[in-house]
């Protein structure tokens, strides 16, 4: 820590992880009682001190955005849950048009229960085939997250048979991870369901995706990754996800990747979002926009990165956030790569991205150039 | 002496042998050593696989542990594809296609229906570019009447890239297909925005039923003010009714210079109607295609 002229922190990482790190074998103090500052509460205290040094750059930063007056370039945008199912197609136009490059949608309650395995494997079999499809004809490239959601986890003759079904789909082309995994009503069925498949993730070297519940939100994450660090499971390569003000310190002093759904009124607002970014810095924070069924907005990802802009987020703080990290967590098992939307292989280009079956009756069909770059993507 | 079916049988496991045994060749000369050893073991595995669990894993690793290049073979190459099935046309697959054919082919245990059945199921629930490279591998496949209820199903996919695996450049629809199932497809690809000269067997495959269903295509395409592929006209001159001829007569006379080479191509091999047709314009249209040999791939 300095006492110069100059903001003592930039967009600081003041997880303990990074902290343990830094202080190496050395050892600090507390001023007031002495004790010792183990990294954790380094990170608590640096953490409070970047935050109150953020409230008076934001005014400033506010003023240049003003002044400059520039168009944004918010860049290439990877929105890392989206229920694509339940989109139209004016959806996928509008994403691509923002800048969104790709999707993950991740398996995931359909709004009322399945009754039979068989609906489960078709579900699957749907998000990694027809929606797959269906996204590249818009120049969207779309991956998934394969897994039993702890709703549907309570009907445990069912939950059972379909655990058994997962296999066959998880060493599958576009899968980045298994989920949404996690807690509802956090029974003990629910409990078995997420134990069995954080030793499946494990065998299949996937990632995962923890949806965290809407009710006792704070407990219930606190317990998943419990579970997961009993299970052994590796933080770095498992992302939280439905985060906010209350969950997002021990997620990130944990290790874990902390996702926020930007959803209207029930989970994360962009407002929150853009001073969250500003509070804690962009390091393993992703923004996505859960969108679905319910009233929700599939560009949430891009209108949130123009905020984040617009309140004085950096540029490189923003790519972050809304691509970067997510491609880092997700492009673990190598199942998703820049190269998909950048410079797609030619057997890809002539089959899932090429031609249109989507527009029919007559339209246009939208064509993409075969490469493209990412920097004439932006966002008005 | 063995009977009928043995020898049946004997055959279609020589094609699947041999394509493996291809197959292996390919990989060892395009992949790195890496991708040589998953490749072998993962053959291996399949075929002593007490469940389907080996299958369905390598299936989805292929792309991840070989890529995804075009396989690229030389003119010998595919001849050789060619002498051991007729009609196998690997000229546009992918290596991760390749290897994914050969996986499914390395599952059969000798038993045909055993294997229908597992060919079946991993369709059903096949991510995209699986059921793509699966559906590419019907013409390789043993007792090829047991797996028709799929490739049915494949021409029926709104998935276009799954359309075409089945359609263009296999054999399997010119052989497998009853004449409403091949009309189908063939009306399809114009529905799907496909093409139709990558079709194998669509000349002696033409029929009166399938004439009328292009006619009527054309002719609801006219209604809504939409073109009418060119292509159209190959399958309907063989066997045009009066109402077929009358359609031609209006393309030529709507059509551009495309269209109106593609009726004097179609011509070729339907001179009857050539007598509602000018004939002269034909006779010189015919001459430049000859010249110029251009066939259906370039006039769509």
């Amino acid at each position: 820590m300095t006492a110069t002229g100059s903001p003592p922190f930039g967009t600081f990482a003041c997880d303990s992880g990074s902290l343990e790190q830094l202080l190496g074998g050395s050892t600090l103090s507390c001023p007031c009682c002495n004790g010792r500052l183990t990294s954790e509460k380094l990170a608590r205290l640096l953490g409070d001190v970047q935050r109150l040094a953020e409230r008076g750059r934001v005014t400033d930063a506010n003023r240049d955005a003003q002044l400059s007056g520039t168009p944004l370039h918010a860049g290439m945008i990877i929105d890392p849950h989206a229920h694509m199912i339940s989109r139209t197609t004016d959806d996928y136009e509008a994403m691509a048009k923002a800048g969104v490059v790709a999707v993950i949608e991740p398996a995931f309650w359909l709004g009322q229960p399945r009754t039979t395995v068989g609906s489960f494997v078709d579900y699957f079999s749907l998000i990694s085939g027809f929606e797959r499809f269906r996204a590249g004809q818009f120049g969207v490239r779309h991956y998934c997250t394969i897994g039993l959601n702890p709703k549907e986890a309570n009907n445990e003759a069912l939950a059972d048979a379909v655990i058994d079904a997962l296999p066959r789909f998880l060493a599958r082309e576009g899968v980045v991870a298994m989920g949404e995994l996690g807690y509802d009503e956090q029974t003990a069925a629910e409990d078995k369901a997420l134990r069995a498949q954080i030793e499946l993730a494990k065998e299949f070297e996937l990632p995962i995706m923890i949806h965290t519940p809407h009710r006792d939100k704070r407990p219930g994450t606190l317990r998943t990754m419990d579970v997961l660090k009993e299970h052994g499971f590796d933080p770095t390569r498992c992302v939280i996800d439905h985060n906010n003000e209350e969950t997002i310190r021990e997620v990130r002093d944990r290790g874990y990747w902390c996702a926020f759904s930007i959803y209207p009124n029930t989970k994360m607002g962009s407002e929150r979002m853009a001073a969250i970014v500003k509070s804690y810095g962009p390091e393993r924070l992703i923004v996505d926009s859960a969108c679905d069924w319910g009233v929700s907005d599939p560009l949430a990802v891009p209108k949130t990165a123009r905020l984040m802009a617009e309140r004085g987020v950096g540029a490189p703080a923003i790519r972050q956030v809304v691509y970067e990290n997510a491609l880092a967590v997700y492009g673990l098992n190598t199942e998703m790569k820049e190269d998909h939307w950048l410079a797609p292989s030619a057997i890809d280009q002539r089959t899932l991205y090429e031609g249109n079956s989507v527009l029919r009756g007559g339209q246009t069909p939208r064509i993409e150039a075969a490469a493209r770059s990412g920097d004439k993507l932006e966002i008005n | 002496m063995p009977d009928a079916a043995n020898s049946d049988e004997d055959l279609g496991t020589a094609v699947l042998d041999g394509f493996i045994q291809l197959a292996g060749e390919w990989v060892s000369q395009k992949a790195d050593d890496r991708g040589v050893a998953w490749f072998r073991g993962a053959i291996r595995d399949v075929a002593h696989a007490a469940n389907e669990r080996p299958l369905s894993v390598a299936i989805g690793l292929a792309p991840r542990r070989l890529g995804k290049a075009d396989l690229s073979l030389s003119k010998t190459d595919l001849t050789r594809a060619e002498a051991l099935r007729p009609g196998l046309d690997l000229s546009d697959w992918s290596i991760d296609q390749l290897v994914r054919v050969a996986l499914m082919a390395a599952s059969h245990a000798g038993d045909d229906a055993a294997f229908a059945a597992r060919f079946d199921s991993f369709c059903a629930t096949a991510e995209i570019n699986e059921l793509v490279a699966l559906c590419r591998g019907l013409p390789v496949y043993p007792n090829a009447a047991l797996i028709e209820p799929r490739a049915r199903e494949a021409v029926r996919s709104g998935m276009k890239p799954v359309f075409e695996a089945v359609a263009h450049r296999n054999p399997y629809p010119r052989e497998m297909f009853a004449e409403d199932a091949w009309n189908q497809m063939v009306v399809k690809a114009f529905f799907m925005g496909s093409t139709l000269w990558p079709i194998q067997g669509l000349d002696d495959r033409a029929n009166p039923r399938l004439a009328r269903m292009l006619v009527g295509l054309a002719q609801e395409r006219w209604a809504a003010e939409r073109a009418v592929s060119a292509e159209v006209w190959r399958c309907v001159a063989p066997h045009a009714d009066n109402e077929g001829i009358a359609a031609m007569v209006r393309g030529w006379n709507e059509g551009g210079d495309k269209e109106r080479l593609a009726i004097a191509l179609a011509l070729r091999s339907a001179p009857q109607i050539r007598a509602s047709l000018p004939a002269e314009e034909i006779a010189s249209l015919q001459a430049r295609l000859a010249s110029e040999k251009m066939n259906w791939r370039d006039l769509t």
